[in-house]
């Protein structure tokens, strides 16, 4: 699918929607003047976008819902991210829309350029890799932000449906498939009294390389129970400084996988735009090791 | 196992927080009575400014209520005060307000707190105090 063509469509969709779901709200709220993209959660409270395309920090899945809409309204978001390392760069667009701050669904589409990697295998210099990542994620039970008086935490459950345009360079390396489906279930918590801001994330998943490489291998098959987590420190209302971690699965027995881990800086001019750059580590990356480096992500929207 | 440790990591963490929340020196960090009077005449004067929740106020003794604001705050901050006023819920009863309208007024609070010179942190402190009013503030 054409990204170029699905994020306006995706967002043009929820605009046309968004005046058809505002006539079933209270009269009480809508003598005020309610607004379908109320933009009404605190800065920063949606999260920035995953580089997988989900609310959450830089590589980790959080259980907030993306965007500024709260429980009577939409928030809709786009996103540019960009992941330079020395031999390899990633780069994604995306759009997710969160629904009444319950739902929020998500795509993105990533482009892995093995550059001068892909000539040394054969593929050809600046062999590149697509992936399209549909995302949903639905909120259980907590809020995040309000529940100070509680220990449980944002709780939320979603999945990550991802298609590698790949096929026949995955099952040469060893992959099992080009398509794959992660499962997560995170927990966010913001300890206002602290200014901290943590989450815990348990993936189960097949993904080689985040699905890049496709999903299972000649080692090992099935899915697995992965971590990811984020913590992040708030300097102010639109600063937040943080750190992440992130174990792989390692599936295939020609290019060992490593855990990836980052630390980051996210700045929220506004409620419409935010820019986040981190330094990350992604360890091995098939035939180079070592694949650290810069990470930069812009997300706009409502 | 990494998942398992991982998770007893960041775990620990996640419900440790709490814990750690013990704080007897909010009070004095937002400047005393002197400090939390200024806070409340901004933070009500930023309220009937913003347009977003202005019309929540049209039927409000605002003096009584600057008042009443004056002695929670110190309450809530654990300064030498007993808020004798209503009670969350019926304080807001009738008045339908949305999540949106309660942030609104979170937003203009920490404005006032900038305009007062209380850093960030201490803001957050008060604030984790004020946030599970949520509950009895937001009716629908």
């Amino acid at each position: 699918m054409r990204p170029g063509l699905l994020i306006p469509t995706l967002v043009a969709g929820a605009m046309i929607a968004a005046p058809a779901l505002a006539d079933s709200d209270a009269p009480g709220t809508l003598a005020r003047g309610l607004q379908m993209f109320d933009e009404g959660k605190l800065l920063a409270t949606g999260g920035v976008s995953e580089v997988e395309g989900t609310g959450g920090g830089g590589i980790a899945n959080w259980a907030l819902i993306s965007g500024y809409g709260t429980r009577d309204g939409l928030g809709v978001n786009a996103h540019y991210t960009y992941v330079g390392l020395p031999d390899y760069q990633l780069n994604t667009i995306g759009a997710a829309v969160g629904l009444f701050d319950r739902l929020e669904l998500s795509y993105a589409w990533q482009a892995f350029d093995t550059e001068q990697v892909g000539a040394a295998l054969g593929l050809g210099e600046g062999y590149t890799f697509h992936q399209n990542i549909f995302g949903a994620k639905l909120k259980l039970i907590g809020d995040a932000v309000y529940d100070q008086d509680s220990w449980l935490p944002q709780i939320a459950i979603g999945l990550q449906h991802k298609e590698n345009d790949r096929g026949a360079v995955i099952a040469f390396v060893g992959g099992q498939a080009s398509v794959g489906t992660d499962y997560y279930l995170s927990a966010t918590k913001l300890f206002l009294a602290q200014s901290l801001l943590v989450d815990v994330t348990l993936r189960e998943t097949k993904a080689n390389q985040l699905g890049i490489l496709g999903f299972g291998g000649d080692k090992h098959g099935d899915y697995s129970s992965q971590f990811e987590g984020s913590v992040a420190y708030l300097f102010a209302k639109d600063f937040a400084v943080g750190g992440e971690f992130r174990t792989k699965p390692s599936n295939l027995s020609i290019a060992k996988e490593q855990d990836a881990w980052d630390v980051f800086a996210a700045y929220f001019f506004n409620k419409n735009l935010s820019l986040t750059a981190a330094y990350a580590d992604l360890g091995n990356i098939v035939i180079r090791n070592h694949q650290s480096g810069v990470y930069v992500s812009l997300q706009a929207g409502l | 196992m990494k998942t398992i440790l991982c998770i007893a990591a960041f775990g620990t963490v996640l419900l440790a927080g709490p814990a750690l929340a013990q704080d007897d020196t909010l009070f004095a960090d937002m400047g005393g009575q002197p400090g939390i009077d200024r806070i409340v005449e901004a933070s009500v004067d930023n309220y009937l400014a913003d347009p977003r929740i202005k019309a929540i106020f049209d039927e409000s003794n605002m003096e009584r209520l600057r008042a009443e604001f004056k002695v929670q705050f110190c309450q809530v901050a654990g300064g030498p005060c007993a808020y004798k006023g209503h009670d969350m819920t019926a304080a807001h009863k009738g008045l339908h307000l949305t999540n949106a309208d309660f942030n609104a007024v979170v937003e203009d609070l920490q404005a006032a707190m900038d305009k007062c010179g209380v850093a960030f942190a201490t803001q957050n402190r008060f604030l984790a105090r004020l946030a599970p009013m949520q509950h009895q503030v937001v009716s629908r």
